[in-house]
């Protein structure tokens, strides 16, 4: 190990550092406010070490894990989302006597899952893929079911997290049998190696190799809840307690979309035409059918589960754009980099907002439609931010998420992309109603009878406030002046 | 500068409204007159400091600002006016007016929220009516959309969520059709000459026929046609106007549908000349349809607000027809019709939002006799309803005389169905007189006459309309040298 590789490897060590830290301080000292604050610093300074890294990068270490510009760039945007939700979760445990039981774990195992991100976005072999797959996911499982032996809990939080357990379990075996069929054709589990095979593309239809493509993709599409891997989403979202939804959210999802993207320009699967024909019908399915799905619902964490299994899609459409030989994997790369950084944006705004609601109402998430009805005549900053994170998603102008949709566009043209862009602008349509009828909900009159919590004025505390503020300001000015930030991808963008 | 200068005022006057009715300092609808009244006097100063420039072809375009963008993908910052766009923004900012001025009692609650998405609003519009760039078009395009669909959702009629949200859904929609034809037809621009440009001027010049540019012409129309509105495309329209509320039936019929008509002047026509005039057939005969089946549909109407809904499709189909002519007749009188419609149609909704709140319904089956009681509103709407169905004298009168010659020369036997709209249009017109004002009065036996405030706002419409039915040359001198350099 030389000193470079300790350097590029100073961010993982740090997240790692800290979470045995905050180990070591719950068995002695377990205030919440002290767990929570060493969190935050622990993942400002792996923050502040990115710098030091992207000094030494690109450089192999061990054959495991390549941190270049493009892995430094994700492992950022998993820290600042963790970062993120870690300033939320403070408020929503504090906010009842029975979400504070064992706080500490909470902690612990969320600072495992972001080093679980980090290790997936640098994996360049699949043991590192699988390792960082299981570091997230095996947090996520307990951070889901969280809630469950909590009085309050509620069976949905138990069943979500079961759930999530059995059906990730299952996606985890499927993807280490892909994995195997691929060693076994291949003899080698490192992505360029693999792709030194796969220069024929002739070779991935024979049958361990594409067995194990298949059984690959079908794990990996579990993850990113695509259609038809998508039945655990809305009741995991539902049920879990909403700082971990916020992360199941975005930084499972981006993460997991990240590894996609490596794996498939390092090793040049673009160009095997039966894979990319399977993604682009599993697009055009989650588009049409996440949309659907959320025409009806009343509960307002599984739409946005539904939002964002077509998401994900639209996602999906920007990245088979390399595959038809007319667009290259670096705008690529750059697509769906701010796609991603668009999508965390505004899904971390919009589970914020539910956070700060949940706040005030210790009992249960204002997971309701009904909760949300008048809430703009109550907090009006509240609900415009609200609004916009809602406008964002559907993709109006003058924010982030039209400048992602954009660019989703843009590659489509560029490829051809004739029947995904008709899904798109039809998903798209349909979204739109789900999304109005929230927004108009908040501003509908309040009934004069309403009871529960949510009916008086809502208090947000500074971390709220701060998460806030920071989330809805990028929102508007990555809209209104993307440049900083498209100059700042495109540094990233040579995998 | 000062295109900039319009915009952010407007957007500056409906924050301090807002502002004011929250800290009570100050009446929200004087700071939304105020703003507007600033708005136009620095525009008007502008464009007469320029001199006579207007009236000469000479000059292209009277202020224009280009900065660049998101250089990544071409996109500049780039806002210009000619003759079109100088009319159709000093048509928002009169409008503007006088929707405040037909919502003064109305907005009881919230005001100050109400007056800030009207001017809104208007700034999004008086974007779309100088933006130059498309992705700058499309932006506002969109931004126009949210602060209209929360007037209708807040302050609308009874079944206004539904008529807002559909009235959002179509739009968008339809605009994302647009955009996909708008990054497909730069993406061939690049193609073709290596030059990556959102910009308007830069996109003008490249030629393209064939297929894609039919489809491409297809999306930007069909993007045009629903906000225009054309049959089939126009059911938003009736459920959006009826359930508005007055000011928000005022800005919508005045000056949103306005910028379908544009659109379709400024972008389709222009950038795809070999697309359009193969289409052309085809869009006189939806012109034609939406004269007919509006007007027919008019007549069967018993609530006041949709029956004048559905003269305001019959209305723009002669727009659509006059475009597709390809000649200058057909182009002036479409443009003609698209002010004077503005105005006719501003004053009937805001005649139907007074009457609306005097007795409660819009039903003309409960209305009746009202000219005894109100004698002066009675003559008003006489006057309004006569200029909807064409009297000369009249400014309507000019732009379907001009539309139906333009059309005629093109293809006759669509003319020929075409001023069937012309026997049909006062059927419905005199049919609000009669119903409403003569006759004997049936539920509702009296109403309240206007007051000082809605004739002034009547009078200054009733001026507007006369003038540009007596003396329409100026108008029409502006706009034909806006339509020089789009090479119509």
């Amino acid at each position: 190990m030389t000193i470079e590789q300790l350097v590029a490897l100073l961010p993982m060590m740090i997240v790692t550092a800290i979470s045995v830290v905050v180990m070591m301080f719950s068995a002695f000292v377990s205030t919440h406010r002290l767990l929570n604050s060493l969190s935050l610093l622990g993942l400002a300074l792996a923050l502040l070490s990115l710098l030091l890294a992207v000094k030494v990068a690109p450089i192999q270490v061990t054959p495991l894990i390549l941190i270049d510009r493009f892995a430094l760039f994700y492992s950022g945007l998993v820290l600042a989302a963790g970062a993120v939700v870690i300033l939320l979760s403070y408020d929503y445990f504090e906010s009842s006597e029975e979400r504070t039981i064992r706080v500490a774990e909470y902690y612990i195992l969320l600072l495992v899952a972001i080093l679980g991100g980090m290790v997936l976005v640098s994996a360049s072999h699949f043991a590192a893929f699988f390792i960082g797959l299981e570091l997230l996911g095996v947090s996520l499982y307990v951070l889901v079911a969280y809630l469950a032996p909590t009085r309050l809990g509620r069976l949905t939080s138990l069943e979500a997290g079961v759930k999530y357990l059995i059906l990730s379990g299952v996606a985890s075996a499927l993807l280490l049998f892909g994995i195997a069929l691929l060693y076994a054709e291949f003899g080698t589990l490192s992505f360029i190696e693999l792709g030194r095979h796969w220069q024929n593309p002739e070779v991935l239809n024979g049958l361990f190799a594409a067995a194990g493509i298949g059984l690959l993709l079908a794990g990996v599409a579990f993850k990113l809840s695509l259609v038809p891997f998508h039945m655990w989403t809305p009741d995991v979202y539902e049920g879990a307690p909403a700082p971990s939804t916020a992360f199941v959210a975005t930084v499972s999802k981006g993460a997991i979309f990240a590894f996609l993207l490596r794996f498939f320009a390092t090793t040049g699967a673009f160009e095997n035409e039966m894979i990319c024909y399977a993604l682009a019908l599993i697009a055009i399915a989650s588009m049409l059918g996440g949309n659907l799905l959320a025409l009806l619902q009343p509960n307002v964490k599984r739409i946005l589960a539904y939002s964002s299994i077509a998401h994900i899609g639209y996602l999906l459409v920007a990245f088979l754009a390399a595959s038809t030989g007319k667009v290259g994997t670096d705008l690529v790369s750059e697509a769906v980099s701010f796609y991603l950084v668009a999508y965390f944006v505004t899904t971390l705004g919009a589970f914020a907002v539910i956070c700060v609601l949940s706040n005030n109402d210790g009992q249960r998430d204002v997971d309701q439609l009904a909760d949300y009805r008048g809430l703009f005549w109550r907090a009006p900053w509240l609900a415009s931010i609200l609004t916009a994170m809602l406008l964002s998603l559907a993709g109006i102008p003058l924010t982030v998420g039209f400048i992602g949709k954009f660019y989703v566009f843009t590659l489509g043209i560029e490829g051809l992309l004739w029947w995904l862009l008709a899904a798109l602008i039809v998903g798209s349509a349909i979204g739109l109603y789900y999304y109005l009828r929230w927004i108009v909900q908040m501003f509908m009159q309040p009934e004069s009878q309403h009871e529960g919590t949510t009916g008086g004025a809502v208090i947000i505390s500074l971390p709220g406030y701060f998460a806030l503020l920071v989330l809805a300001v990028s929102l508007f000015w990555l809209g209104v002046y993307p440049p900083p930030l498209i100059n700042l991808i495109q540094t990233i963008t040579s995998l | 500068m000062v295109l900039v200068w319009l915009i952010l005022i407007l957007f500056l006057g409906g924050v301090i409204a807002w502002m004011a009715d929250h800290i009570k300092l100050g009446d929200p609808r004087w700071v939304a007159i105020a703003t507007l009244l600033i708005a136009a006097l620095m525009l008007l100063s502008y464009t007469f400091s320029l001199g006579a420039t207007i009236s000469i072809g000479g000059q292209d375009w009277l202020a224009s600002i280009k900065v660049p963008w998101i250089s990544r993908f071409g996109i500049q910052f780039i806002l210009a006016m000619d003759g079109l766009a100088l009319l159709m923004v000093l048509l928002t900012l009169f409008l503007g007016v006088i929707a405040v001025l037909s919502s003064w009692s109305e907005i009881a609650e919230r005001s100050g929220f109400f007056h800030f998405n009207l001017l809104w609003t208007l700034a999004g519009v008086v974007g779309v009516f100088t933006a130059l760039d498309l992705f700058l078009f499309f932006f506002f395009w969109e931004v126009m959309l949210i602060p209209m669909y929360f007037i209708i959702a807040i302050w609308g009629h009874e079944n206004r969520i539904y008529a807002a949200i559909k009235f959002f859904i179509f739009t968008q929609a339809s605009g994302l059709l647009m955009l996909l034809s708008m990054v497909a037809l730069v993406y061939f621009h690049h193609q073709n000459t290596g030059q990556l440009s959102f910009s308007y001027f830069d996109l003008l010049g490249s030629s393209r026929t064939g297929a894609p540019a039919f489809w491409l012409m297809l999306g930007f129309f069909i993007a045009f046609v629903v906000k225009l509105p054309g049959v089939p495309f126009h059911t938003w329209l009736p459920d959006a106007h009826t359930q508005a509320p007055t000011a928000g039936s005022v800005i919508l019929a005045g000056i949103l549908l306005k910028t379908g008509a544009y659109g379709l002047i400024r972008f389709c026509l222009p950038l795809f000349p070999d697309a359009s005039i193969e289409f052309a057939p085809t869009a006189m005969i939806l012109g034609v349809v939406s004269i007919i089946y509006g007007a027919a549909v008019a007549f069967a109407q018993t609530d006041v607000k949709r029956l004048i809904a559905y003269t305001s499709i019959s209305h723009m189909g002669f727009v659509l027809l006059g475009l597709y002519a390809f000649n200058a007749q057909g182009y002036q009188g479409a443009v003609m019709t698209m002010l004077a419609h503005g105005m006719t149609s501003a004053a009937l909704f805001a005649f139907a939002g007074a009457v609306q709140h005097r007795i409660h319904t819009r039903d003309m089956r409960e209305m009746g006799g009202f000219w005894s009681s109100a004698p002066r509103m009675g003559a008003i709407v006489l006057f309004f309803s006569i200029a909807a169905l064409g009297m000369p004298g009249l400014a309507n009168f000019i732009g379907e005389f001009l539309v139906l010659v333009g059309a005629f020369k093109a293809n006759s036997w669509i003319t020929v169905f075409a001023v069937i709209g012309l026997v049909l249009a006062p059927v419905y017109s005199l049919l609000v007189i009669q119903r409403i004002f003569h006759g004997k009065p049936l539920v509702a036996k009296e109403i309240g006459d206007f007051s000082s405030r809605e004739i002034l706002m009547m009078g200054l419409m009733m001026l507007v309309t006369i003038g540009l039915g007596l003396y329409p040359q100026p108008v029409m001198e502006i706009v034909s040298t806006g339509l020089q350099y789009s090479g119509l």
